[in-house]
């Protein structure tokens, strides 16, 4: 579905901020992987969706994604098959537009000149109600009322509105308190099984990591250190993970957030 | 001051007020809407008033309107292509546009700096015609304006609407959710820009042809004085619909031209209103801020206060 094939990032090249962010990084994602990436500070996680995403060319190699060549793409014709959640729930969504003027700007349905119609607005109560935290009875309140979970599984619903062919979820419970976090990781799970959509997810919960989905991504200094799944994955604990980190990165695991869980 | 001579007060703020509301309900959705502080507005509401005229007087009353809104449509196109797609900041494309206007404007008037409708055909002078002998008569520009404001408010409402209108209203509100969806804000930025400034280039060819005459400088201070108008009309209705939003502007456009025609009734010089109109842009702005700011400047001035009373002891004290 999505394979990179050695893409590389080097930023502010020739100055003395010059950081290679991803080097010559490939990686293959099959129709409805779920894969989880964590990895140390820096290591490149976010620029890797990036380039995906196409917020910037890479400066060599190519992103393809269900067959289609996507590397010169503009970002917003990217957008329609790709489905992105960010860390700030406030990113998501626009606060000072309703929640159905939300929806119907990610179902994007019709024409640019539609309007939203009778039928459109109870499909969207209908997937509202599925969230089950009563957004269905306030779609006419403005966006920025809500809370950050609120939010985010909103976006969510508006990132899935329409299946993208692949969900881009960077941290996107980091942000907040944990019985919301793990509802919306619950919503996100049944949401991507439901559609099969391939998705790939950054945590920094090692836990999560394993027991989500069906593969586990480690990166560092710009590349895919790890990569288990299947049967490996099953029996693999946290504290193995760390160790084959070790060995594959050659130090130890250093990210902020993973320090201060244990 | 008699009741008939506040009447025609009345009357003139009001028209004067809707006219001018055309531009304000372009800012509305310049910079309420996309937030883009559009400041070729001066420039192109000449624009529009020079093109209405040229039109105008060559013998084409009604498409001299329509003209001088495709006119306002291509300064805003250059305005959006600028600032989207050639790395110009939103602020400086719109001054550099407005100063390329002025030239613009001239040529247009044929290199001369005022035009005269004294004896032309204009819509204002056909609806008078057409109303001539009825008790409607001496409303004529009223009748012109207050249709054409009704127009633009009831399309803004619909437009705003639309699935284009939300992707406008989107890259205001939320550019980082707009860069990472399937949007191109240049694409909402620039219709957005054209549409605000069609509405622009219509209250020009309006204002100047009820005037009879177009001077270079008509639009000067344009863009404060809708400014000013919009934040009234913001304090007036902040929230709800689009359309009682664009109704408040509407409303605020003619208060301040209420306040204005007022001020010049007690011997305030005419010259003197570009000064009024900023004064209430900055008190606009200002005092919103204030009022945030109030509850950090209380407990500073209490702290200082307290303080200063210790510091003095504990000075004595010490020596």
């Amino acid at each position: 579905m999505l394979r990179l094939e050695s893409i590389s990032k080097t930023f502010n090249p020739g100055t003395v901020n010059e950081k290679k962010a991803i080097t010559d990084l490939s990686l293959h994602l099959k129709n409805g992987d779920f894969a989880t990436i964590i990895g140390s500070n820096g290591a490149g996680k976010s620029t890797m969706f990036n380039a995906i995403c196409g917020d910037f060319l890479t400066d060599t190699g190519a992103v393809i994604l269900d067959g289609q060549d996507i590397t010169f793409m503009p970002q917003h014709t990217r957008a329609r098959q790709i489905g992105r959640l960010y860390q700030d729930p406030m990113r998501g969504s626009a606060p000072g537009m309703t929640i159905l003027e939300n929806l119907a700007l990610a179902a994007g349905k019709g024409g640019w000149l539609s309007f939203i119609t009778r039928a459109e607005k109870k499909a969207f109560a209908e997937q509202l109600s599925r969230l089950e935290i009563g957004l269905e009875d306030r779609m006419d309140h403005p966006v920025g009322l809500l809370s950050g979970g609120q939010r985010q599984a909103l976006t969510l619903l508006m990132a899935t509105i329409h299946p993208p062919k692949l969900l881009l979820l960077d941290e996107h419970t980091a942000a907040l308190d944990p019985a919301t976090a793990e509802k919306v990781l619950k919503l996100t799970r049944e949401i991507v099984e439901e559609n099969k959509i391939t998705t790939l997810m950054i945590t920094h919960n090692m836990e999560d990591a394993l027991r989500m989905g069906n593969r586990t991504l480690m990166m560092d200094s710009g590349n895919i250190v790890i990569d288990v799944e299947g049967e490996k994955r099953k029996n693999l604990t946290v504290q193995d993970l760390l160790e084959q980190f070790k060995a594959g990165a050659g130090k130890a695991l250093d990210n902020d957030r993973i320090l201060l869980q244990k | 001051m008699s009741l008939s001579v506040m009447l025609s007060l009345g009357q003139t703020a009001l028209e004067l007020g809707l006219m001018c509301s055309l531009t304000v309900l372009a800012l509305f959705l310049s910079y309420s809407m996309l937030n883009v502080c559009d400041l070729s507005t001066d420039g192109c509401f000449t624009l529009g008033a020079a093109v209405g005229a040229v039109v105008a007087i060559s013998g084409h009353p009604i498409l001299s309107i329509f003209a001088a809104m495709l006119a306002g449509v291509c300064s805003g196109f250059i305005t959006a292509l600028m600032q989207t797609k050639m790395g110009i900041d939103s602020l400086l494309s719109g001054i550099i546009v407005n100063t390329g206007l002025y030239s613009v404007n001239i040529a247009i008037m044929g290199g001369s700096s005022l035009l005269n409708m004294n004896k032309t055909t204009t819509v204002f002078t056909m609806v008078k015609d057409a109303l001539a002998g009825t008790p409607l008569a001496s409303y004529s520009a009223l009748i012109v304006s207050l249709t054409a404001v009704a127009l633009v408010v009831v399309f803004l409402n619909f437009f705003l609407k639309t699935r284009l209108g939300y992707a406008i209203r989107a890259t205001g509100n939320n550019p980082d959710m707009v860069k990472s969806s399937s949007i191109n804000p240049a694409f909402t930025t620039i219709v957005g820009l054209c549409v605000a400034n069609s509405f622009t280039g219509l209250a020009g060819a309006l204002l100047s042809q009820s005037q009879k005459s177009v001077d270079i400088n008509l639009g000067q201070g344009m863009v404060t004085m809708a400014l000013a108008s919009l934040l009234i009309g913001g304090t007036l209705i902040s929230h709800g619909s689009v359309l009682k939003r664009a109704i408040g502007v509407v409303l605020g456009s003619f208060i301040f031209r209420l306040v204005y025609t007022i001020a010049l009734r007690f011997n305030m010089p005419a010259f003197m209103l570009k000064l009024v109109s900023s004064v209430i842009v900055v008190l606009a702005i200002f005092l919103p801020y204030m009022k945030k700011q109030w509850p950090n400047i209380q407990r500073r001035l209490t702290h200082r206060r307290a303080s200063s009373g210790t510091t003095t002891q504990d000075q004595k004290g010490g020596k």
